[in-house]
Parts: structure tokens; sequence; C-alpha cells
């Protein structure tokens, strides 16, 4: 793209020209626009950088579903718990260890003498299996693309038999369908996550932008690249096209890491599921096929989830509002009360990903 | 996060390899990385796997952008990779940066033009 040549990234001018290009283009369009990312490291860069501020009136840019530690069913952190509790060893990201489940979370099952290890990657997993013969290691395995690959390629290699993983690994593009489709949620352009796209390649976005007729910009998380994206995607909204188009070249290619790609369409297949507090979304979870079944956690185990009574609390959580892009944080009751990085509630505030736990770390609304 | 963390590859064995980011070392597994890696080689890497050989002329650019990015957010660079008791060095390149394709040839006080080359030589600091 010629526009990024140029660039000089940390440029205050740079991005002051973009800041007025989007300005100019913002004047062109003449009414509101409403753009989702669906990357906390977007939202990241988005609050830390100020660049909220930057943006005219009427240009909305929200964040989607784009915490997969967030849009982690409540049923899929109790078969965890159950598991730890059945004396299991369950090795999961950090992220995962607060989430809470019906009853608790996996930091209140470990509290309560369970054996929850955070690890930071797969191969401490299994390296725990190793070192732990006896007993049965569950990776309970969360994120988008760019955990379940690593995912797959650690039951490609054959681990011991005292591994397995519980698999709540998410597929972003059908949740970008979802999200699109719903009815209050009002959506003119995605700006797509460059580094789940470093895996996936920009190509797959192809079918959505046809079929939903919204343009798609993949951008990365540098300050100077979220602006571009969002005046890319101004662009095309102001042509009257739907296209899509790769912001950053940098990084992401048509097709992606193809042999990572294969590696997780061999391990995994997609399947159904539902998305914390936004819908069942079809195809959009990540299952183990049944090649790999001697290492599913769910096939392994008989798991009987307690699905116990709803807390008061969660009720009142916006979670799935917050992530299918119709509230911000700020509008629910518990955020920064009730729900704190430290006493989480909702997923949101949760992980570093959450829009929740952004905005709070930057003392709220983040547009200064 | 979902970034991924720059780390230039110290050692391969096999399928695994020491990886060093801002001089903590880790080993980051290289099963899904698509492309040949060599020593000396910078890689994006997420939990614990290389996802992407950084091309060489690349290298510069990409850490000048992850030490702006991730300024003030040391804490959770250091998750990711899973050193959290470690200290990210910022600043402290090694040459390969400047130099592609050549390892260790560096010391903490280098910087990278804005062309790319190295402003000052430094003393070698091996790998």
């Amino acid at each position: 793209m010629a526009t990024d040549a140029t660039l000089q990234f940390r440029d205050p001018d740079a991005a002051r020209e973009i800041a007025d290009r989007i300005d100019a283009l913002m004047a062109d369009v003449g009414e509101p626009v409403s753009l989702m990312h669906v990357c906390g490291s977007h939202e990241q860069a988005i609050a830390k950088f100020g660049l909220r501020s930057m943006l005219p009136e009427g240009l909305a840019v929200r964040m989607g579903p784009g915490c997969p530690v967030c849009v982690t069913n409540m049923p899929e952190v109790d078969e965890a718990v159950a598991l730890a509790e059945d004396g299991a060893i369950v090795a999961t990201y950090g992220d995962m260890y607060r989430v809470p489940g019906t009853a608790g979370s996996l930091a209140d099952a470990s509290a309560a003498g369970a054996d929850v290890e955070i690890v930071y990657s797969a191969s401490e997993a299994v390296e725990l299996a190793e070192e732990n013969p006896g007993r049965e290691v569950v990776f309970f395995a969360t994120g988008f693309e760019t955990t379940a690959a690593p995912t797959a390629a650690i039951l490609a290699a054959g681990p011991p038999g005292n591994f397995s993983v519980l698999s709540a690994h998410k597929y972003v593009p059908p949740a970008m369908e979802v999200v699109a489709e719903l009815p209050d949620t009002d959506v003119d352009g995605f700006l797509a996550a460059g580094h789940a796209a470093t895996i996936t390649g920009y190509g797959l976005f192809e079918a959505f932008v046809e079929e939903y007729e919204i343009p798609v910009v993949v951008g990365g998380f540098e300050p100077l690249d979220v602006l571009l994206g969002i005046e890319r995607l101004l662009e095309h909204i102001d042509d009257g096209r739907a296209g899509l188009e790769n912001a950053y070249p940098r990084c992401v290619s048509e097709e992606g890491n193809t042999a990572a790609l294969e590696t997780m369409w061999e391990v995994f297949e997609t399947t159904s599921g539902e998305w914390r507090g936004i819908a069942n979304i079809p195809d959009a979870n990540l299952a183990v096929r049944e090649e790999y079944a001697a290492y599913d956690a769910r096939e392994r185990f008989e798991i009987d989830p307690d699905v116990g009574a709803a807390d008061p609390l969660t009720e009142q959580c916006i979670c799935g509002d917050i992530m299918a892009g119709t509230a911000d944080p700020d509008e629910c009751e518990l955020f920064g009360e009730e729900c704190t990085p430290r006493n989480p509630v909702g997923a949101c505030m949760v992980s570093s990903e959450g829009t929740c736990k952004i905005w709070l770390e930057y003392g709220g609304r983040p547009d200064l | 996060m979902c970034l991924g963390i720059p780390g230039e590859i110290l050692e391969i064995d096999g399928h695994e390899a020491r990886a060093e980011f801002w001089n903590v070392e880790k080993t980051v597994r290289l099963d899904i990385v698509g492309d040949a890696v060599e020593v000396g080689d910078y890689v994006l890497n997420h939990a614990g796997f290389a996802i992407r050989k950084i091309p060489d002329e690349e290298v510069a650019e990409t850490i000048e952008i992850y030490e702006a990015f991730l300024e003030g957010d040391e804490e959770e660079a250091l998750e990711e990779i899973g050193a959290t008791d470690a200290t990210l060095e910022f600043g402290s390149r090694p040459a390969a940066v400047a130099e592609p394709g050549s390892v260790g040839a560096g010391g903490p006080d280098d910087g990278v033009g804005p062309d790319g080359t190295p402003v000052d030589g430094g003393s070698d600091d091996g790998d």
C-alpha cells in the first residue's frame, strides 16, 4: 500500500495527517459511522495512546468479541473446575485462572486444594504430564487461532498418554458473521486483528466481505497502524464499497501461515457452541477431531459440570452486550465497583484482553 | 495479549530453540513457524511457539515498534513469554538487528540508525 511505506512510526505529524484524513472522510460520509475491532491488543493501543480523542464526532470504534477468554462459556470453565476437583492436574493460561465458573473459578478450586497450574505454553503443560506420570494432566486450552495452532502442534507431536486437552479454542470468522447479524449491533466496518491473521491470512475474510457487504481491513496494533486501519475503512465506506484490505503487510499475507493452519485443521474441527453472553455460534468453537480422541479430555473423562444456580451479580453483568458492541464498560453498574480485576464478575474484567479490564486500567472511559 | 513477541534464535535443537527476548532467554518451539529458521533469525513468538519468521529487513523496525508499544507494559510482555520473574532490557539489541544474518556482535549501547545501520560498533558479547 502506498500510504504504508511513507509512515514514520511514533511520528506525531504522521498521526495528525491520518487523523486529518479521517476528519475529511467523516465530513464526506456525512453520517455517524460505527467500526468494530476484534482484538484486545487493538483496544490496548487505542486506550494507551488515547486514539479515541483524535477521532471526530460521530465516529465510534468499539471492541467486539476479540477476547477469547471473555467468550469462553461458563460450562467450559465448570468442566475444567470439575476435572481439577476430581484429581486431575489442570494446566491453563494465566488469563483463564480467575474467570468465574458457575460455582467458582479455577483459582477457587486451587484455593480449595485442587492442582491448578498456570502455564505460558502448551509445551509447559506437556512437561507437567512428563513430570507427573502417575497423574492425569489436562490442558484447558483457550484462545483463537494463534494459540489453537500451538495446541494442535502439541497433539500432532504425540504427547504422553496421561496428557489431554479440554478445548475452549475459538475461531473468529463465524463470530464476525453473528455480530454483523445482531439486530442491535451496527457495524459499518471491521478492523481485523493483525496477529490472528498472521496465522489465518487475510484471504480468509473474503467470503465474509462478499456476503455481508461490510468492509474488512486487517490492521496492526501500533497506534499508527490502528489509525491507518480506521482511515482505510472510512475510505471504503465513503466510496460505498465493501472491500477487503491488508493494511498490515509487515506481518500478514493472503494465505497466512499454511504450516500452522494445516496442523490446526489436522487436529481440530469447527463445532457449534455458545460464546459467553453473545450467542450460540455455528462453527466458531474448535473441537478435537476423532483421530485425536485419545487426547480429548471430553472423551477421556465423564464430566458432569455443576450448572448450579446463577449468581445474581453475573445476571447484572453486561459483558455480552459489551462484546456485541451495544454497550460500553462504563455503562455497567458493576464496573469498577463490585467488578474489579481482583474480584471479577465477568470475564471482560479478567483477561488482559478484556475491554473492561483495559478501560479500568486507563481510568474509565479511555478517551483522553 | 495476542501480539506475539519478537525474539532472536540463539540455539536450535530439533523442534525446539532457545530464543532471547530483550536479554530474557526462553525455549520456543518451531513446529509451526512455517519457514526455515536459523540461528540469528528473529521470530515472532506466541505462547511458546514461533508463529512467523521476521524477514531480516523488518527486524529493526519490528523491535522498535514493540519497544514503543511495550514500554510501561513490560509485565505483560514477560507474562507472554512466561518469565514473570525476569526483567526485559530494552535498547540492548543484538547486532543481528543491525546486521542481518550475523549474531552476537553488539553491546548494550548499540543503537540502530534510521536507515537500519548500526550507530555504534560496541563490544562483542558473543552468544
